[in-house]
Formats: C-alpha cells, sequence, structure tokens
C-alpha cells in the first residue's frame, strides 16, 4: 500500500491559514506555522500498538473476576410467535446454575437507542419478533453448564407468519410486527422536498430513472460482543462491556434495571472492531447486570459469532429509485429518490438511517432543487442500523451509477463531468446543509493522474441498444466503439476496466440522539509536576485511534511527547461524557475539546512560567518538552518544572474541555439529520479484471484520494481508508446478511462471505488537506467516508470492463454472466432490481431550496470560551 | 464462545492400540486427527462422541515413503501443508500438491491432516450449523430431523462431499489402507465413497485410515481446480480434477472426477472416455468439457448458485485440460510454466 499527501486544493477555499493565535503559536507568519507542528503529521505509532500486537490489551471477554458466573441467553427459534407460556424451573435445578430469568423477572420497560424507538424488550414476555430474540437467561459455574441449562427452558410459542422482506410486510399490514410507527409495518415515513423538482427535470435534457438495489450486510468485527457485570455489596453496579457508546448504555442500564444512574457505571473496555456494531444498548449487557444482582456474583456474557449476526445493527437492505436531470453539459438540475428500507425486528438507528439515505446526497455535486421520500419497514429479522457510512452507501452507489450512465448517454468523460458538478466550498445545500471546505476536485484531479485515467479509460466501449425513452445525446465520445479498444490487446476471457465514483460523509452528527443542551464530548485535562498530562474523555477506541488522537492534541499544544500523556478513555464514573464512536465524530468533537483544555492548561503554564523568566507570557513557545522565549532558548526550564511553578501559582491544575458541534440544523421538521461541523469527500479510482467465462471479478488497484481536512496522523488516517476500501469490496462483490427459510442464511465467519488478504487489490491512498476551521488543526473524518465510493467504482469499472451494468450489490459472478448473456442476446445488459413497491409516500414538507447561498466560514459554537 | 460438549480423549502411541481402543468403544469412539474438521462438527453437536482416540501421537502415521517411480505411500497423518510442500509429490502428482494446498487456510493446513481430508464430513448449508439454527429451521436428516431439506421429497441425505484432495486420488489411482482391530485391507479411493450424505464413507467405525497410496507416476500429467468465493478459507463447491496419462500427443488413459457436486466424488467417464486415443485439440476439450458437465448435479446446499457450480464444471473442465495441454484460453499453445 503507498500513500501520499498534499496541501490544500484551490477549490477548498483554503486562504485561510491555520489561525496561529487559536492555536497560541509563536510570532511567525501563518503560512510558516503549518509546517511547524511536532506531533500533528506525523506517522506516529497509535498509543495502543504496542499492547495490541503483543495480544496484551484485555478485552472484555478477558476480564476475569473472582467468583465470577457466565451467563448465556436463550433465543427464539421462531420468527415471529406469541409467547405462551416460559418455564425455566428444570434450568433452576440443573447443578451448577446459580439464577434463571425470563422478562416477567425484570422491570417492564421497553428501551432502544433513540427515543422515538422504544421497542426493545431486555427478555422478550408476550412476543418475539426475530429468530434470536432472547427470552431467557442463566448465570452458571461455567458456559457449558449455562448453555445446557437454556435447553432445559421450556418455552411454548404460539407462531405467527414471518415477514422476511419489504414486500411482505407491505402487502400483510393485517400482521403487525409492532403497533407504533408511521403505517403498518412501517416503522418511519419522510418525505421532503427542496424546490420544485418537476419544473427542474422539465429543464434538463436528460432525465434519467434507474431503480437500484443494496443487499444488507454486516460489520463482522473480529471481537465478538462480551459483557462483565458487577453488581457491588454496596448497591452499586458495574459494567465492563465492548460498547461504542458507553454513555448512552450508561442511560439504558438505569431505565431498564430501575436504577438510579447515579449508581451504575459502565466502562468500555477496548473495543475489537465496532464498524456500528456495538454501537446500541443489547439485551447481554442489561441481562448480564440483572443476573450479577441476582446471584451476588460477577456475571459475564459473551456472545458466539452467530449471536453477533443476530445482534446485527449492520446495513439496511435498500431498494432505490433515482431520477435524475442532467444537461447536456453534465450538471444536475434536480434530482428525486425514493428508498425503501427493510429495518428488521426492532427501531434502533432506523428513523436517522432512513433520513441518511436522502439527506447527504446533495453534500456531493451541485444539486439545486431535491426531493426525497424513504420509509423503513420492518420485518422479522435481526435489525439492521448503523454500519459504516450509515444509511449513506447505498444512496451514494445508486448516485454514482446513474451519473456514469448519464455521462455515457451525454457522452462526457465521468471524471471530467463530476468534476463540474462538485459541490463549491462554503455554500450551502438545497437541503440547508452547509459545506465549508470541500477538495472533491482536487481529490478527482488526484487519482485521475495516479490511476492513469486518461490512458486506461479512453472512452465509452459499449452502446446500450438505443431506446426512444434514453437518447444518446453526446457525439461519441473519444475512442474506439465497441469492442475496439482492445484490439491491440491478445483475445482473452479476461476484460480489464477502470471505474470513478466520488462521495461526501459526515464529521460527526450536529445534534445529539437524545434533545439536549450539554456538550456532545468532554475532556478532563491534568498536570503533574512529574512532568505527566492526563487526559480523561468519555470516548471509545474501537480501533480507530482515538485513543492516540487524545495524546496527540494535547501534546502538540504543550510541547511534550505523545508518550508524556496518559490518556483514560471511556468510564462513566471518572471520564466527562462524550455521546460515543459513532457518526465519524470523535476526532473532531473529543479533538476539539482536548485542544481547548490543553489551552487553558498553556495558559495558566504561560502565566507562571513568564514570571518566572520576566517575558511576557505571548512571548513564551512550548516546544520539544520545555518552555521558553525562543530568543532566551537556554533558559527555557522543562516542562515538568513549568508545571511546578504553575501549580505553585494556581493549585491544582485540572482543567475541562467541552465542545458542541454548531447550530445549523435547517429550520425545518427533520433538519435535525445531515448537519455536521464538515464533510470529507473521496473520490476513487478502481481497476480490475473480468473473467467473461465465470464472471468472476478480480481488482487489481484501487486509487483513493481522500480529503481528511488535515491528517493528524497520516498513519491512521491511511489505515482508516485502506480499511474503508476492504468493507466496500466486501460489500460490492460478496457480503450479504440473508435469509432463507426464516433462518439467517450463514451465521458464521466461514460462510458468511467477507474478503480474505487474497482479495486485496493494491490501495493506493491519497491524502488531500483542506485545513477545515471547524476541525481540529483543520482535521476532519477519515473511519467512513472512504468506503462510500467503492461499490459504485467497482460497479462502473464492470461496466468499463465488459459492458454489463450491475444496479444491484452484491455483484455475483452469476449475475454478470447473467449480463453477458443479455448482452448476446441484444438485450440491454443489466442486471438488477425490476420494480419498486407500491407504496404512497405521505406529502412531501415543502421548504425551499438553500443552495448555493453563502455559508459563514465558521459559525458560532457553544461552549467556545 | 461455542463450547465442545465432554469426551474423554485417548492418546494411543501406536496404531494397534488406536485400533483395540476404537473396537473397545465401538459407537461411541470417534478417531480424531488435526481435529480441525471433528471438534467445530463437534461444537455444533453434530457428533457427540464419548471416546476420541487421538491419532497424533502415532509417529508411524505420519511421513511419505517410496517414490514416484515406484508409487508413493504417504501416511494418514501427514498434514496437508507437508503434502503441498513434498517436492516429489509438487513435482510428480501436481494435483495432489495443488489440491492439499487450496485446502481451508495455512494455519488449518498445518493442521489438518491428508487422512482426516480424505474422510472429511459432507458438508451441506442446512447441516453446517448450531444446534440452535438447526432446531430453528426444523432439523435434518443427517442430524437429529427425518428429512433432507434440499430435497424434502427424498429418501436420502444431499450434503455435499467437500473434500479438495478426494477427486484427486480418485482421478490419480489411489488406494488406501485400512486398519482395524480385527485386521487391515486395502482398498480403491473410487472404492471407499458411496453418493450417500450421512453414510459417505465405505468405511467401518472400526477402521484406521493409515496410508494412502499413490500409483507410479510415469507418464501422468495431473490438474485440479477450485471453485470458491475466495482465495482462502473456503471449501470447495466444484472440484475437477484430471488426469492424463499421453502416448506422444495422444492420450493414452484419462481419468476426470468432480468434487462436491454431489455426495461422493463423481467420476465423469464418459467425458475421459471421449479424450482416449485423441489429440488435445481445442474442439475435443470443448466436446469433453460439455460431456463432464453432465453427471455434475450440484444442489442448492453450498454457496453459490447450483446452476452457476454446474455452468461453470464445463468451463474447469476445459480449463483444467487446457492446462495440462499447454494451451492457453484462447486455444493457442503456451509455453508451460512449472
Ligand atoms: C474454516 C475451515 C475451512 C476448511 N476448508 C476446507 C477446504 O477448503 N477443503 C477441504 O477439503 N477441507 C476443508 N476444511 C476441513 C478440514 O480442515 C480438512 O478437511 C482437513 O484435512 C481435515 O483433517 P483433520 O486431520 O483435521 O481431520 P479431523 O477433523 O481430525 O477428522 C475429520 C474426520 O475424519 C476422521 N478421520 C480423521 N483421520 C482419520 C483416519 N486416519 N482414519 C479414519 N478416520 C479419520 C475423523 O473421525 C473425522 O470424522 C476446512 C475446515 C475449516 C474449519
Amino acid at each position: 500500500m503507498s500513500a501520499e499527501r498534499t496541501q490544500g486544493g484551490s477549490s477548498a477555499g483554503s486562504a485561510r491559514a491555520i489561525d496561529g493565535g487559536r492555536f497560541g503559536r509563536g510570532a511567525e507568519p501563518p503560512s510558516e506555522r503549518k509546517h511547524e507542528f511536532s506531533v500533528v503529521g506525523r506517522p506516529l505509532p497509535k498509543i495502543d500498538a504496542w499492547t495490541k500486537v503483543t495480544g496484551e490489551t484485555k478485552y472484555a471477554d478477558d476480564l476475569v473476576l473472582p467468583r465470577m458466573a457466565h451467563g448465556k441467553l436463550l433465543r427464539s427459534p421462531h420468527g415471529h410467535a406469541l409467547i405462551k407460556r416460559i418455564d425455566a424451573a428444570r434450568a433452576r435445578a440443573l447443578p451448577g446454575v446459580y439464577a434463571a430469568v425470563t422478562g416477567a423477572d425484570l422491570p417492564r420497560v421497553k428501551f432502544g437507542i433513540l427515543p422515538v424507538s422504544q421497542d426493545e424488550e431486555v427478555l422478550c414476555t408476550e412476543k418475539v419478533r426475530m429468530v434470536g430474540d432472547a427470552v431467557a437467561a442463566v448465570a452458571a459455574v461455567d458456559e457449558e453448564t449455562a448453555e445446557r441449562a437454556c435447553r432445559l427452558i421450556d418455552v411454548e410459542y404460539e407462531p405467527l407468519p414471518a415477514l422476511m422482506s419489504i414486500e411482505e410486510s407491505l402487502a400483510h399490514p393485517e400482521i403487525r410486527i409492532h403497533e407504533y410507527g408511521d403505517g403498518p409495518n412501517v416503522h418511519k415515513s419522510v418525505a421532503l422536498q427542496f424546490g420544485d423538482v418537476e419544473a427542474a427535470f422539465a429543464k434538463a435534457d436528460l432525465v434519467r430513472e434507474d431503480v437500484f438495489y443494496y443487499e444488507g450486510n454486516t460489520h463482522l468485527p473480529m471481537e465478538q460482543h462480551a459483557a462483565v457485570a458487577h453488581a457491588g455489596p454496596d448497591g452499586k453496579l458495574t459494567l465492563w462491556s465492548s460498547t461504542q457508546t458507553p454513555h448512552y448504555v450508561h442511560r439504558v442500564l438505569a431505565k431498564a434495571l430501575d436504577m438510579p444512574a447515579a449508581h451504575v457505571r459502565v466502562v468500555a473496555t477496548p473495543v475489537g472492531g465496532g464498524f456500528g456494531g456495538k454501537t446500541d444498548p443489547f439485551a447481554h449487557e442489561i441481562v448480564a447486570c440483572h443476573l450479577s444482582r441476582l446471584t451476588g456474583r460477577p456475571v459475564k456474557i459473551a456472545l458466539t459469532r452467530e449471536e453477533v449476526f443476530y445482534a446485527h445493527r449492520g446495513r439496511h437492505p435498500v431498494l432505490m429509485w433515482l431520477k435524475t436531470g442532467f444537461t447536456r453539459q453534465g450538471d444536475i438540475t434536480g434530482c428525486h429518490i425514493k428508498t425503501w428500507l427493510d429495518g428488521g425486528a426492532y427501531g434502533s438507528y432506523g428513523v436517522a438511517s432512513t433520513f441518511y439515505t436522502g439527506v447527504i446526497n446533495p453534500v456531493t455535486y451541485k444539486m439545486p432543487v431535491y426531493k426525497f421520500e424513504g420509509a423503513r419497514v420492518f420485518t422479522n429479522k435481526p435489525p439492521c442500523g448503523p454500519k459504516r457510512g450509515h444509511g449513506t452507501p447505498q444512496p451514494r452507489f445508486a448516485l454514482e451509477v446513474q451519473i456514469d450512465k448519464a455521462a455515457e448517454q451525454l457522452g462526457l468523460d465521468p471524471a471530467d463531468m463530476r468534476r463540474r458538478i462538485a459541490a463549491e466550498p462554503f455554500t450551502k445545500t438545497a437541503n440547508h446543509l452547509t459545506v465549508t471546505t470541500t477538495g472533491l476536485v482536487e481529490c478527482i484531479d488526484r487519482v485521475v493522474e495516479a490511476s492513469g485515467w486518461r490512458a486506461k479509460w479512453r472512452g465509452w466501449r459499449f452502446r446500450a441498444p438505443a431506446s426512444p425513452a434514453q437518447p444518446v445525446l453526446g457525439e461519441a465520445s473519444e475512442g474506439a466503439p465497441e469492442g475496439g479498444a482492445r484490439r491491440s490487446e491478445a483475445p482473452s476471457e479476461k476484460k480489464r476496466g477502470v471505474g470513478l465514483a466520488c462521495s461526501a460523509y459526515l464529521t460527526g452528527a450536529g445534534t445529539a440522539i437524545y434533545w439536549n443542551d450539554m456538550p456532545h464530548s468532554g475532556v478532563l485535562l491534568r498536570a503533574d509536576r512529574s512532568g505527566a498530562v492526563t487526559i480523561l474523555c468519555g470516548a471509545t477506541d474501537i480501533g480507530q485511534g482515538s485513543d492516540s488522537i487524545l495524546a496527540y492534541l494535547p501534546a502538540e499544544v504543550l510541547g511534550i511527547a505523545p508518550k508524556d500523556v496518559h490518556v483514560h478513555p471511556a468510564d462513566t464514573s471518572l471520564t466527562p461524557v462524550d455521546l460515543g464512536s459513532y457518526s465519524s465524530r470523535v476526532t473532531l468533537m473529543c479533538g476539539m475539546a482536548a485542544i481547548q483544555a490543553a489551552e487553558r492548561l498553556k495558559t495558566v503554564i504561560a502565566k507562571a512560567v513568564a514570571g518566572k523568566l520576566e517575558v511576557g507570557p505571548g512571548e513564551l513557545v512550548f516546544r520539544d518538552g520545555k518552555v521558553g522565549a525562543p530568543e532566551e532558548w537556554d533558559k527555557a526550564v522543562t516542562f515538568a518544572r513549568a508545571v511546578e511553578l504553575a501549580e505553585a501559582m494556581h493549585g491544582v491544575l485540572a482543567f475541562p474541555g467541552s465542545y458542541a458541534p454548531p447550530k445549523r440544523a435547517g429550520k425545518y421538521k427533520g433538519g435535525g439529520v445531515g448537519p455536521s461541523p464538515c464533510y470529507s469527500y473521496t473520490a476513487c479510482v478502481v481497476e480490475l479484471t473480468v473473467d467473461e467465462e465465470t464472471g468472476e471479478v478480480e481488482l487489481h488497484d484501487v486509487w483513493i484520494a481522500h480529503d481528511v481536512g488535515r491528517a493528524l496522523n497520516p498513519l491512521l488516517v491511511e489505515g482508516q481508508t485502506e480499511g474503508s476500501v476492504y468493507m466496500g469490496i466486501g460489500e460490492a462483490l460478496m457480503e450479504g446478511q440473508v435469509f432463507r427459510k426464516g433462518v439467517h442464511k450463514q451465521p458464521s465467519m466461514l460462510d458468511y462471505k467477507s474478503p480474505t488478504t487474497l482479495e486485496m487489490p493494491e490501495v493506493h491512498t491519497i491524502l488531500v488537506e483542506t485545513d477545515d476551521p471547524e476541525g481540529p488543526f483543520g482535521a476532519k473524518e477519515a473511519g467512513q467516508g472512504p468506503l462510500l465510493p467503492v461499490p459504485p467504482a467497482i460497479a462502473n469499472a464492470i461496466y468499463h470492463a465488459v459492458g454489463v451494468r450491475c444496479d444491484e450489490v452484491p455483484i455475483a459472478p452469476e449475475m454478470i454472466l447473467k449480463g453477458l448473456e443479455r448482452r448476446r442476446q441484444g438485450k440491454a445488459a443489466r442486471v438488477g432490481p425490476e420494480k419498486i413497491p407500491v407504496f404512497k409516500f405521505k406529502e412531501p414538507l415543502v421548504v425551499e431550496s438553500a443552495f448555493g447561498q453563502p455559508a459563514e466560514a465558521i459559525a458560532v459554537r457553544p461552549f467556545q470560551s | 464462545m461455542m463450547r465442545l460438549p465432554p469426551f474423554t480423549y485417548l492418546a494411543p502411541r501406536t496404531l494397534g492400540d488406536a485400533a483395540t481402543a476404537l473396537a473397545e468403544h465401538g459407537r461411541d469412539a470417534m478417531v480424531v486427527a488435526g481435529g480441525t474438521d471433528l471438534y467445530p462438527n463437534m461444537k455444533r453437536l453434530q457428533f457427540e462422541p464419548k471416546v476420541l482416540v487421538g491419532l497424533r501421537g502415532i509417529r508411524d502415521l505420519r511421513g511419505v515413503r517410496g517414490s514416484a517411480r515406484e508409487g508413493l505411500t504417504i501416511g494418514a497423518g501427514t498434514t496437508l501443508s507437508a503434502v503441498a510442500g513434498h517436492p516429489e509429490i509438487a513435482a510428480r502428482y501436481p494435483a495432489l500438491a495443488t489440491a492439499a494446498g487450496l485446502v481451508s487456510s495455512p494455519q488449518l493446513r498445518n493442521m489438518g491432516t491428508l487422512g482426516g481430508n480424505v474422510c472429511v464430513d459432507t458438508r451441506c448449508n442446512y447441516y453446517n450449523q448450531s444446534h440452535e439454527w438447526r432446531k430453528a429451521v426444523g432439523f435434518c436428516m443427517k442430524k437429529d430431523g427425518d428429512i433432507c431439506l434440499v430435497a424434502p421429497a427424498s429418501p436420502r441425505c444431499w450434503a455435499v462431499s467437500s473434500s479438495d484432495t478426494a477427486p484427486v486420488l480418485w482421478s490419480l489411482g489411489a488406494r488406501v489402507r485400512l486398519v482395524a482391530a480385527s485386521g487391515e485391507r486395502t482398498v480403491e479411493v473410487s472404492a471407499l465413497y458411496q453418493d450417500d450424505g450421512i453414510a459417505y464413507l465405505a468405511k467401518q467405525p472400526g477402521e484406521i485410515l493409515t496410508e494412502i497410496l499413490l500409483p507410479p507416476a510415469d507418464g501422468w500429467k495431473s490438474a485440479y481446480l477450485k471453485l470458491r468465493r475466495r482465495g482462502s478459507f473456503d471449501f470447495p463447491v466444484l472440484g475437477v480434477a484430471v488426469a492424463l496419462r499421453l502416448e506422444g500427443a495422444r492420450v493414452g488413459e484419462a481419468r476426470i472426477v468432480l468434487g462436491a457436486v454431489a455426495s461422493t466424488p463423481r467420476p465423469a467417464d464418459v467425458a475421459a472416455a471421449a479424450l482416449v486415443g485423441e489429440r488435445l485439440t481445442p474442439e475435443l476439450i470443448a466436446r469433453v468439457a460439455d460431456l463432464a458437465a453432465g453427471p455434475s448435479k450440484p444442489l442448492d446446499n453450498t454457496d453459490f448458485t447450483h446452476p452457476y457450480r454446474k455452468k461453470m464444471t464445463r468451463v474447469f473442465v476445459a480449463r483444467a485440460l487446457r492446462a495440462l495441454a499447454g494451451l492457453d484460453g484462447s486455444g493457442r499453445p503456451v509455453e508451460e510454466v512449472a
């Protein structure tokens, strides 16, 4: 894998260099200060790298407490059934069993991550809604005994018809999975319109309507969820759990166990991969607590891999209808998307997911007019939720493939077309989102150049059979007609192709999941006479490196080494609240809070040292573990000495830092989903070979340029980018959370196909830096965005290679062969969904488009002073 | 995590002790070699033996003896890594080295044995699931149920023979030695398998497979191609083993055996017969590939769709033959690649 970096593109609005005053740098002109970072921008190892690679890291399942019992959940074998009777007596009688409980033993409350979807029971009491719903639980001397005891619990069910698809759920309003929602089996239905789409289509030279399907898939973290609970004799409860959101788990435990939140402590253990799969509170966490209260012993529950597939909260299967108007030059006149999400059995983050299938699209390209209708449907399957890219890879796939089709009809180079329509910096989108910096144009230019796009793409090779509805508008582009582009190659069943796609993603959700005016992220920073700095922050490191960021940023501000910073993450009794590791929010939000706290400490230290050295505090520089005036650097004091001076002057040195995003939500109902402090941008080129005999796809190279604002640690950004590419490849080519005969078809690591290292192509990562005014030292997100362009770039490259349009993922070899067969028969070589459900969306909320309005560079943020 | 059910583990040092232990415990006992197939199956409660007779401590079961000239003898306890990396096997029985080297993943090949691979349980995606999953779907006849969930009207089980080496060994004309407390026998690999997902081995429970005997390699060429979703880890969902003895430019003898399309490795005898006495021209290869697809009868119980696996049989047989004939995809001769 290779990587490179560039600084600020002309399109990025990067006239604003880093604000020297903000970071308390010396007196040099700002342009030089950029290169003066001591920690930021360096490819340092993660602070937990050594413990991880040597196996020292203690994950939740590694915890063993004295007298600990092992818990196990009994899960429903039915997709949809009424519970007539549960009797755990036989389980209780088994030697080695400490407790066996059912839902009747727990407080009768429902819970869920979103306040509007409190629809989960810890242990189902009346009804089960999926195979895998928990109905009872056991704590025993060991896991084997707990498992055996579960089999001794008698449950009598009355099966109901299970609804296993969007179509089935909509077709059977008489069978209700839940009683609440926006219609029979409709969890949520939204309709928003910004401007007059019909008028926009009337202005277009080309209007395309396409239908796409994106199969559901799951996170597949290496670590299976585990939790250890300990209800102490003092009546307080501690839960250690592999969770991305200890704060939300804390709130839910208090509710579900009917305990004061003040007596509950949640510690997030190091997480062995989350990707959104550990972002909800789960039944096993609550049950472990309850069993611990009952038995007076610590209780561990570790899920099996199969149970992780049932916990799920993964990518929603989404069916999409997309209609877009284009001018002859490739400009978008307007866009209308309808999405149907297969939500599974519970709400989870589904309301947000539904919005996300619509609201982020206008951030990437100039879309003056936009309409979005979406509906999330309940089915009797494990609930879907937030997986890396949350709700946006599906419409991204649709939009990027459709743009490719339009470019072909218009006779345009798809790279040039996207470059032309890229969103402008510091403007608003049709749906009132604020775009600050964008490096999209530079990202496109960089991948085009690095991949040799111009030499490889060489025009549209295949011509769709002429259809009166969709005429070819442009002149035939440069390059050979059908088949000709390959005339020089040896005849072979293996055909090469390149494809391109772009995307944008949010850097942290602009609103919390429950309404409040408090910080989204907080830190507490203290300095010690030893010269060590300790930072406490509720953030959870799920492998993305947030602990490292919490060390780097204070180290940068205070001029010390990251190793001198101790990081204490995610412990609700010790650390200020951070909302959790989701929506790519941590680096930005914790980072801003950490910088604020470090600046506060720095000010105090500077005052003390200034007194000692008899210079003005503003003249001091913090660098190389010392504090002093640059002109008299030989008199500079060590950082430890500086802390002593400051502590003598001010007392204990401990400073809070708080962050909440700028309040920029659109002033309409639903305007709260989509706003973010800033958006990352990505462009991607894929080169691959398709075997025309087998339909197999072999990926050779992926060039991906990501506008990360600033790479605080380029090594970590590259890691996130490569990981995203990997995940995108899996979603594009093989992964599917699919069901047969009412059960998950392949709930195992072997049979749920996810790529191995052998399927990984060479990834060429290019980091583009736009220095966003909203981010810490200008940084934006990197954890999710780079996944988004990968599936459509693959689909577009397959088309370029063999002329088959795959409007559905995963793209199985069978699909490509089917497309080739259609080609041979002279039919349109398209494979994908043929129809959309009969469904009436509610009347859209019509709001004026804010497209193109200037957006202020720096918005007012709460807690800034 | 999933836990093993309780069992007693015996670790005999000699073959005789192992055979005696098996005889003594009868139906309660099973042998285990590398355990890479059996232990996962036990966790899913597909087997609940009270006694496991471990073969790992028996030195005589490991290693390769003899020469390709006279025929090689491979101990059943030889690991797949050792088989794949053995220079003489790689040079003279390349299909076997290829097949052994394509089994699952490097870690599993370091544990898994050739004997275990020959005896590996048949697979089906209604069967290779946890007890709880199988309960949810209503159990199948291979374990705990009465019907076949792939072919509900069928009186028999359609689990798939999923060994990579079995079709190769069959195509090479290999034999296996089976040792029991009551005596021993040697059988053709082709006689070891039966087309039944449950009773897939024509072997008594008390018999231990001790050796795989390969006939002399002189004059033979062989190839193995495997269809699976990913480049590692995955079982075959189609295996094509081809062995040819060439007499000048013409085929003297030929065997084509298909893996993972039935409950047994399945020979494509009509196709193989069509090769004999002929030159390996692109036209002949196309005809033979069509014929070979005939006996390929996959069902919908593995990864990929079964029509696709059937379709690929043709493609893979043609590719294997082209490789052996030194022809590239277009039918033109290419340089032989070692
Ligand atoms: C994730 C995964 C992927 C896999 N992929 C593949 C694959 O791609 N291709 C493939 O072919 N296999 C695959 N396997 C199965 C297995 O790893 C191999 O077949 C391996 O060769 C089995 O050998 P073993 O020594 O581990 O057998 P064991 O598990 O020890 O035994 C397997 C069976 O054979 C019997 N047995 C073993 N040795 C003898 C003997 N000497 N005499 C009589 N009976 C015996 C046992 O009683 C048992 O029934 C995979 C397994 C896993 C877990």
